[in-house]
C-alpha cells in the first residue's frame, strides 16, 4: 500500500501528470508511425482509392449497374464521391485488418519483443499504459480513414474532378458542403473502428505473440463479418459490430437520418467498454514475464 | 504471492490485503457488468416502452372511423417503418427493381419497380407532406436512397443509386384520383393502408376498437378489423388511430395462418408540424440520366395483360382489397374481379393464351418471388411445375402459387386468378367461371 502510494505520487512533485502521460503517448504514436510496417499498411489503404479510381475511369460503361460498392455511379459525375466509395470499399475488410494488425500488436508485440517489462518499470501503471496503447490505436484508425480519405479525395480531383455534390437525397448543396460533409463521414467512419479496436487491444492483452493476436483479431472480424451476412442470423445481426458499418453513408441524405448512425456508435462504445475493460481486467492482473 | 511478480514491477495494485484471486475475479467482473447492463438496456427498453399503454377514454368504432374519416390533418413528417413478408423468398439486395424483368432498361427510378422492393422485407421511409399536392415520400436504403416528390403538378423521382431521375408532368392517369403520390410509394404509409382496409369495410367486416398503444410517443386506440367471410386468408388487421387526430399510425395485417405479421407499416417517429419549405423543391441533379415517366406509362398500357400480372405486387402492399376494387373499376381488358370485399378474386384472362404469354405473366410473378426473372418461354412450363403447385378441377388444370396471404392459380390456358383467398376458393372460383 505505502509503495503503491508514494510511486503513484512522486510524479507529483516532480512533474505534472498529464504531461508524463502524453509524453508516454508521444512515444507510443512516434514508435508506431515510424515502423516501416505501419507506413506500408497506410500506403496500401491509399492505393485503394487509386485502383477504385482507375477502374471506374477504365469502365467508361454508364452506372445502370448496381453491382459494386456503394455510390460507384456517382463516382463519375463527381470525384468526392470516390472518397465514399473508397471509405465503403475499404470499412468492411481493409480498414479493420489494418487496424487489427496494430492494436493486435500492441501489447502482445511489446511482450514477444521482450520489451513489455521495461515499459512497466516507468512509473505509469499499467491502466495508463494501456489506455496510452489504446489511444494510440484511435489515433491510428483516424489516420487511416484520413489517408483513405485524402488518397480518394486526391485520385478523384483529378480523375473526375470536383464540383457541386448531389446528396442522396437529390438535393445539391455547395462543394464545401460535401467538403464538410466528407470530413463527418471519415470521422464516423474512425469511430466505428473503436470497437474492433478494443477487441485487438484484448486479444493482444492474452498472449505473448504478436502474430497470434493479429490473426485472430482480423479472424475475429471476418468472422463477424460473415455472420452479419447471413439471412439466417436475422436476429443476432443488429448487434454485431460490423451492422451498422454502412451508416456513415446516412450523413448524405437530406436531412441527415441520424438513428442508424447513433445505433452504430452506440454498439461501437458498448463494443469498445467490454472489450476493454476486459484488457484491462486481464492485463493488470496478468504475470508479465517478458 | 508467490507468483505475483509483476505487482512489484509495476508496484500498481501491491495492498497485500486481498487476494490476487480475488481481485482479478473483481476486475473481469466489470465487463461482464458492462456486457449485462448493456445487454439488459436493450433488451428492458423496448418492453418497458411497450407495457405503457396509455388510459384513454373509450370510444365506439364508428366514432373511431368516423374520427379517421374527419381527420384533416395536412401536414406531417416523420419515419416509417415497414415491414412484408408475404412469404416470398427475400430478394437479394443487389437485384431488387430492376432486376425484375419490365423495369429494367427504364432504370431505377421509375416508382412502380420501387415498388416491387418494397413488397418483400423492411423498409424505412421518410414521409413528409404539406397540403394535398406538395408530398416526399423517401425510401432508405443501404448507401442509397429513392426520392419522390410532389409539389402541384410536378413529379419527380429520383434513383441515387443508379443517378437516375424520374420525371412525370401532372399526376399519373391512375393517381390523379386522390390527388395522391403517384400511386404505390404513397400506399404503403400507414394512412393510406387504413384507408383502404376502412373504404372496403363493410357488410362482410368486423370493425372494434381493441385497447390502445403508444406509437412514435403519441397515444393511439387500436382498431381491429377481420373480414368475416371464410374463404379469406386474412386473419385480422389492426390498425392504431392517434387518439388526438385522428392519423392511423401504424398499421398491422395479420395472415389467418398466424406468425409474424405479412405486412406492418407504422411510424417510428412524427411530427404534425409544417415541414421546411425545401423539402418539395425537386432540381434534377446534374449528370443524373433522366427518365421521362408520362411517356413511360403510355408504353407500360399498351403491354396489355401480361403486365397486370407483373403489376400485381403493387396491389398487395397497397392493401388488397382496394387493389381489387379499383381493378374491378379498371378498363384493362383482359380483367374482371369475381366476388367481393375481402374474398374478391382477380381473374385475368391470358390473351391469346400462347405459351409465350402464359410464360410471360408467370415470369412477372416470379420476378416478383425473386426465384428468377427471364426464363426462356420454352422453358415456361418445367418452370411452372417447379414453381406451383399441380391442381385439377372442372375448369381443367393448372398451377397455383402461394404465399402468405395472395395466392394464385394459372390454368394451363393462361388464365390466372388471383386472389387473398384459400386455394379452395381459388378452384370454386374458376370452376364458377367454366
Amino acid at each position: 500500500m505505502s509503495r503503491a502510494e508514494t510511486v503513484e505520487q512522486a510524479p507529483d512533485v516532480r512533474a505534472p501528470r498529464p504531461l508524463w502521460t502524453l509524453g508516454l503517448l508521444r512515444n507510443e504514436l512516434g514508435m508506431t508511425f515510424r515502423r516501416r510496417r505501419t507506413l506500408v499498411l497506410l500506403a496500401v489503404l491509399a492505393l485503394v482509392p487509386v485502383l477504385v479510381g482507375i477502374a471506374v475511369r477504365v469502365q467508361t460503361g454508364d452506372g445502370g449497374d448496381r453491382g459494386g460498392p456503394a455510390f460507384i455511379s456517382l463516382v463519375t459525375n463527381n470525384g468526392l464521391f470516390l472518397v465514399f466509395t473508397s471509405l465503403a470499399a475499404t470499412l468492411p475488410v481493409f480498414l479493420p485488418m489494418a487496424l487489427g494488425v496494430v492494436a493486435g500488436d500492441a501489447i502482445a508485440g511489446e511482450a514477444g519483443a521482450g520489451t513489455l517489462r521495461y515499459l512497466l518499470v516507468a512509473p505509469a501503471g499499467r491502466t495508463r499504459l494501456l489506455l496510452v496503447k489504446y489511444t494510440g490505436t484511435l489515433v491510428f484508425c483516424l489516420v487511416a480513414t484520413l489517408v483513405v480519405a485524402a488518397s480518394a479525395l486526391v485520385v478523384g480531383a483529378l480523375l473526375f474532378g470536383l464540383g457541386e455534390v448531389t446528396l442522396l437525397s437529390g438535393t445539391t448543396v455547395p462543394l464545401a458542403e460535401g467538403l464538410l460533409r466528407a470530413l463527418a463521414v471519415a470521422g464516423v467512419v474512425a469511430l466505428s473502428l473503436i470497437g474492433v479496436a478494443a477487441l485487438g487491444l484484448f486479444v493482444s492483452t492474452l498472449t505473448g505473440s504478436g502474430i497470434a493476436a493479429m490473426a485472430m483479431t482480423v479472424g475475429v472480424v471476418i468472422t463477424f463479418q460473415i455472420l452479419n451476412t447471413l439471412p439466417q442470423l436475422h436476429a443476432v445481426q443488429p448487434y454485431l459490430f460490423p451492422h451498422y458499418w454502412l451508416s456513415f453513408a446516412d450523413l448524405l441524405r437530406d436531412p441527415v437520418y441520424w438513428d442508424d448512425i447513433r445505433r452504430n456508435l452506440g454498439l461501437q462504445a458498448v463494443y469498445a467498454l467490454v472489450f476493454g475493460t476486459a484488457a484491462w481486467a486481464r492485463f493488470t492482473t496478468r504475470d508479465i514475464t517478458a | 504471492m508467490p507468483r505475483n511478480e509483476a505487482s512489484r514491477v509495476t508496484g500498481e495494485w501491491d495492498d497485500g490485503e486481498r487476494r490476487p484471486g480475488r481481485r482479478k475475479a473483481i476486475r473481469y467482473g466489470v465487463p461482464v457488468a458492462v456486457a449485462g447492463v448493456a445487454a439488459a438496456t436493450i433488451g428492458l427498453v423496448p418492453a418497458f416502452a411497450g407495457s405503457g399503454d396509455p388510459d384513454l377514454p373509450e370510444i365506439s368504432a364508428q366514432d373511431l372511423i368516423a374520427k379517421v374519416a374527419a381527420s384533416d390533418v395536412q401536414q406531417l413528417s416523420g419515419t416509417v417503418r415497414t415491414s412484408t413478408d408475404l412469404g416470398l423468398p427475400e430478394l437479394p439486395g443487389g437485384m431488387g427493381a430492376g432486376a425484375l424483368g419490365s423495369g429494367q432498361d427504364k432504370g431505377g427510378a421509375d416508382p412502380k419497380d420501387k415498388l416491387m422492393e418494397l413488397a418483400s422485407g423492411s423498409h424505412t421511409l421518410r414521409v413528409a407532406a404539406d397540403g394535398p399536392d406538395r408530398q416526399r415520400v423517401s425510401v432508405i436504403d443501404k448507401a442509397a436512397e429513392y426520392s419522390l416528390v410532389r409539389d402541384g403538378d410536378k413529379v419527380w423521382g429520383y434513383d441515387s443509386g443508379s443517378n437516375t431521375a424520374f420525371r412525370a408532368t401532372g399526376p399519373e392517369s391512375d393517381t390523379a384520383k386522390k390527388g395522391d403520390l403517384p400511386k404505390g410509394v404513397g400506399d404503403v404509409t400507414p394512412q393510406e393502408l387504413a384507408e383502404h382496409v376502412l373504404d372496403a369495410a363493410g357488410d362482410t367486416t368486423s370493425v372494434t376498437v381493441d385497447g390502445t398503444a403508444k406509437i412514435a410517443g403519441r397515444d393511439a386506440y387500436q382498431l381491429l378489423v377481420k373480414p368475416k367471410q371464410a374463404g379469406s386468408t386474412v386473419g385480422s388487421v389492426r390498425i392504431a388511430v392517434d387518439a388526438d387526430n385522428g392519423v392511423p399510425l401504424r398499421f398491422t395485417l395479420t395472415p389467418k395462418s398466424g406468425g409474424a405479421p405479412a405486412l406492418e407499416a407504422g411510424f417510428t417517429s412524427v411530427d404534425f408540424a409544417k415541414p421546411a419549405a425545401g423539402t418539395f423543391a425537386f432540381d434534377p441533379p446534374k449528370g443524373a440520366k433522366i427518365i421521362d415517366g408520362d411517356r413511360v406509362s403510355t408504353q407500360r398500357h399498351d403491354d396489355a395483360a401480361g403486365t397486370e400480372a407483373g403489376d400485381l405486387p403493387k396491389g398487395l402492399p397497397g392493401g388488397l382489397p382496394h387493389g381489387l376494387d379499383e381493378a374491378r373499376g379498371g378498363d384493362d381488358g383482359g380483367m374482371d374481379v369475381i366476388g367481393h370485399g375481402w374474398t374478391a378474386i382477380a381473374k385475368i384472362e391470358g390473351a391469346g393464351a400462347a405459351p409465350g404469354k402464359a410464360g410471360q405473366a408467370g415470369q412477372d410473378k416470379e420476378g416478383a418471388t425473386g426465384q428468377r426473372a427471364g426464363v426462356p418461354a420454352g422453358d415456361a412450363a418445367k418452370f411452372l411445375d417447379s414453381m406451383g403447385e399441380k391442381v385439377t378441377g372442372s375448369f381443367g388444370s393448372g398451377h397455383v402459387f402461394s404465399t402468405r396471404l395472395v395466392n394464385a392459380l394459372m390454368t394451363d390456358d393462361g388464365t390466372v386468378y388471383v386472389g387473398a383467398v384459400d386455394r379452395q376458393s381459388l378452384v370454386k372460383a374458376a370452376n364458377a367461371e367454366k
